[in-house]
């Protein structure tokens, strides 16, 4: 039609328009199958998807055969041990989600993870005594502010590798990813590190009002996370920049600063999960997040966050890494033998892919 | 037309196709006919039922009832895809070529000749003698990316007519090309016509319609209204039959307030002076007066596209300076030209004007982000408001600020991307082919607004090679190779003006 590929032919004379398309041919179906195409009175600027819900039921679903798995599914012990295990991989989704959503991609948080701690450590354990000899340069409470300032380091030579240097982002980062495990091998020498500051250990070990600390500051910072993406103006800049950054740049949103700024966060993101599993297990070893950036990608998409940017919910993104936990809590307790659980993880990320795909209604892109 | 003469069977015969898409009647009884040879137009206001009526005549939807015939033979089976292709084909305003692949590999795809192995120097050689034998003057070595807009249709239409059709639907064809580029695609349509190519040619510029079509259909809120012969056919009527009105020619122009309106003695709100982005064009000394609208008129090439976007920021000129009311904007930052107060209509609204999946509200306010709440927060309820008022100010046709503004017609997007630069009540408004793509009332609103940003003090620069928008110009300067080559008060005649930016009397 006429310089407008998405729309299909419909009468603008009419005021509410096009509740057909969804009944439409195929060939209009396809075109306009990435949105919902409800006629909206008069919703709020950032429509509510139901897709952001699609997991909900999942979830409710894999808890009800947990249930009937076993009788400790339900006990606040288990559920607790599940959502603090969901902790960590929730923070590093959290950061990844944000940089999906405008429109870039970041595999080196599962190298951040163990790293950042590493380095932290490094530079404030005592030079002599204990397993592991440090650089002592730095009084032992500075340790969390150290590691949180590594992990924005790195998201910041993420940055300036991608937007200054325009390289390949993907690349870049998996370049990155593997440079920094290379870095915590030849650091800790292949050993874990024991000597976990307290601080660490205070972070990962503490109850608040009878639920792990790690739990109550992951949700505040979805939270937090979740109010900036609608209430801030740097955070609806984002979808902006990864729903057209051309268009974003015209309209005058500063996209590289924010973007930059986003890279940041996601690595001082991944920097805190690792204070929070340092601190719960008490100690890093060399594999230290090794594999998870799989689990990270697959709960985002499952959570409904597009890999082409632009669209999704830190809820949806939550919703994700919550049933991946599950699954997981829930096989173990079914006594599904530990040898086939790689084989069993991987079959139901892509089951959940599909059942999220259809839950949605809409194309993962 | 509705009972074809006993000697060629039309080319193209569709009666009373009727469709409709849940509820609403998306075509209602409607029919084209088209004669072998033919350039047909089928031309309405965006909505009207083109799009559908495409989709029908070219397979990839099935009408409710009615019936369509090619040649004088019913239609092939709805999913006998290569029936269809051997009968008829749709050159979109999109590519639908492959970037990375050579032209012969995109001419030949799938068909790659008998055998399994690819006989390149023969797929070449064939690709070479099927583009010569239109005329078409490209080499099959060429990736189909590095192809110009009227290259790659031509490929295209190479592609659809070796399939062996004979029809062939253009939609748009010309919204991406300058003036020449119009005239080579006219003068090849014309030869095929002469070897039986019949076109189906949908176009919201009239005046192409004049020049190449024998016939017009006109579609209006899913029905036909007017069948008729082009030659008789007066501008007026036919606007007036796309529109409904029967305020016939006046209407197409939109109304001003004529040259008078700028005071010569104001100081210039916007300013450049020895302006230059090497390579794009040479040092530049503008002026634009409070109430003044200048147009820069020019081709893709010459460079008034890239004046324009260093105007708002888009780009950072090699020398010179920008100034806005005294000021001097800093160079090459959206940010800061907007804060400066100039507002920019960006060419190409998908590339550049929209986020396709938000909704209105949010494309609208984009901008305006920092007055929607304190302390960098956004309020849904302010945003709302002021999407709002934007919606009612410019007449924008929409369900609310909440729909996805994916979902509006061409026209009311292109509503929104003026929306947002007006936002922030501009001191300077740059438009760069703001009625690109959109129908013809559209168009005179688009162009009543950019207008009315003059009459209430501004300054307007519109860059544009659109004859309709550069007749609301106070001024207008011609562009070519990167430098003004004329200027014309108002009243310039169209030949005159055309000229100028063709360059004809300029050495190239």
């Amino acid at each position: 039609m006429t310089g407008n590929g998405t729309e299909p032919g419909a009468g603008t004379g009419t005021g509410n328009r096009p509740t057909w398309k969804r009944r439409g041919s195929r060939g209009i179906r396809r075109l306009t199958a990435a949105r919902p195409a409800r006629g909206r009175q008069d919703g709020p600027p950032a429509p509510i998807r139901w897709s952001d819900f699609s997991l909900v039921p999942v979830i409710l679903v894999l808890m009800a055969i947990g249930y009937a798995v076993s009788p400790v599914f339900l006990t606040s012990g288990n559920l607790i041990s599940v959502v603090q295990q969901s902790s960590e991989l929730s923070l590093l989704v959290l950061g990844q989600a944000l940089i999906l959503i405008c429109g870039r991609m970041d595999l080196s948080p599962e190298s951040t993870i163990g790293i950042a701690p590493v380095i932290a450590m490094w530079l404030v354990l005592p030079a002599d005594g204990g397993r592991f000899a440090g650089l002592e340069l730095l009084p032992a409470g500075a340790a969390i502010p150290l590691c949180l300032l590594t992990g924005a380091v790195i998201g910041v030579i993420n940055g300036f590798l991608i937007l200054r240097l325009r390289v390949n982002g993907f690349i870049a980062t998996l370049g990155m990813l593997t440079m920094l495990r290379g870095l915590h091998v030849g650091i800790t020498e292949g050993r874990s590190l024991t000597d976990v500051p307290e601080s660490f250990r205070y972070l990962g070990k503490t109850d608040w009002l009878g639920v792990p600390a790690a739990v109550w500051i992951c949700l505040t910072l979805f939270a937090a996370g979740g109010a900036a993406l609608a209430y801030l103006r740097p955070g609806r800049a984002l979808y902006a920049i990864g729903g057209n950054p051309e268009a974003a740049r015209a309209a005058g949103i500063r996209t590289d600063r924010i973007t930059w700024t986003v890279l940041a966060l996601g690595g001082l993101l991944a920097a805190f999960a690792g204070i929070l599993y340092t601190g719960h297990y008490g100690s890093v070893a060399a594999t230290q997040g090794n594999g998870w950036i799989f689990q990270v990608f697959a709960a985002a998409v499952i959570g409904g966050i597009s890999l082409k940017g632009g669209r999704g919910t830190l809820f949806g993104a939550l919703t994700g890494v919550l049933t991946l936990q599950l699954v997981v809590n829930v096989m173990t307790l079914g006594g599904v033998p530990a040898l086939w659980n790689q084989f069993l993880n991987g079959a139901i990320i892509i089951v959940a892919l599909v059942i999220s795909r259809f839950a949605g209604g809409e194309r993962q892109e | 037309m509705s009972h074809p003469t006993p000697a060629p069977a039309p080319a193209l015969h569709a009666e009373g196709i009727v469709k409709r898409f849940g509820r609403t009647l998306a075509l209602d009884g409607v029919g084209l006919t088209v004669a072998p040879g033919e350039s047909h137009a089928l031309v309405g206001r965006n909505g009207a039922g083109k799009s559908t009526l495409v989709s029908i005549v070219t397979g990839l939807s099935r009408p409710d009832a009615g019936s369509v015939a090619f040649a004088g033979r019913p239609a092939p089976a709805p999913g006998d895809r290569a029936g269809w292709q051997s009968t008829v084909a749709c050159v979109h305003q999109k590519s639908m070529t492959v970037p990375e692949l050579t032209v012969a590999e995109n001419l030949f795809l799938n068909r790659f000749g008998p055998g399994r192995l690819i006989g390149w120097r023969r797929l070449r050689q064939r690709a070479g003698e099927l583009l010569a034998g239109y005329g078409v003057d490209v080499d099959p070595r060429t990736r189909a990316q590095d192809l110009t807009v009227e290259q790659r249709q031509f490929v295209e239409i190479a592609r659809a007519l070796s399939f062996g059709a004979r029809l062939i639907v253009l939609d748009e064809p010309t919204a991406r090309l300058d003036a020449r580029g119009i005239q080579r695609l006219f003068t090849r349509l014309r030869e095929l016509q002469r070897q039986g190519v019949a076109f189906v040619y949908i176009s919201h510029h009239l005046q192409e319609v004049y020049e190449l079509c024998t016939a017009v259909t006109v579609y209006r809120d899913a029905r036909q209204v007017l069948t008729a012969t082009v030659a008789a056919l007066p501008e007026n009527e036919l606007v007036a039959a796309m529109t409904g009105d029967t305020g016939g020619a006046a209407r197409r122009r939109p109304a001003t307030s004529g040259p008078a309106s700028a005071s010569a003695s104001a100081e210039p709100v916007l300013r450049t002076e020895r302006l230059a982005l090497r390579g794009a064009f040479a040092p530049l000394d503008l002026a634009v007066r409070p109430g003044e609208v200048l147009g820069l008129a020019g081709a893709a090439a010459s460079g008034s596209t890239a004046i324009g976007e260093t105007l708002a920021g888009m780009r950072r000129a090699s020398t010179g300076r920008i100034t806005v009311g005294g000021t001097e904007v800093r160079p090459g930052s959206v940010p800061d030209a907007l804060k400066a107060g100039i507002g920019y209509i960006p060419e190409d609204r998908h590339r550049q004007g929209l986020i396709p999946g938000r909704s209105v509200a949010e494309n609208a306010t984009l901008t305006v982000a920092d007055r929607l709440g304190p302390l960098g927060t956004v309020r849904p309820a302010r945003t709302r408001e002021f999407a709002r008022a934007l919606i009612s100010s410019l007449d924008i046709r929409t369900s609310g600020p909440g729909q996805p503004v994916s979902d509006l017609s061409g026209g009311n997007q292109q509503k929104v991307v003026v929306a947002r630069a007006l936002a922030r009540g501009p001191r300077a408004l740059i438009a760069i082919r703001p009625t690109a793509g959109v129908d013809v009332r559209s168009k005179d609103a688009l162009l009543a607004v950019v207008r009315r940003v003059a009459d209430e003090g501004g300054a307007v620069v519109i860059v544009s090679d659109e004859l309709d928008d550069l007749r609301v110009c106070d001024r207008v300067l011609a562009l070519f190779h990167g430098r003004v080559v004329a200027d014309f008060a108002h009243g310039w005649s169209d030949r005159d003006l055309v000229a100028a930016m063709e360059g004809v009397g300029e050495r190239p």
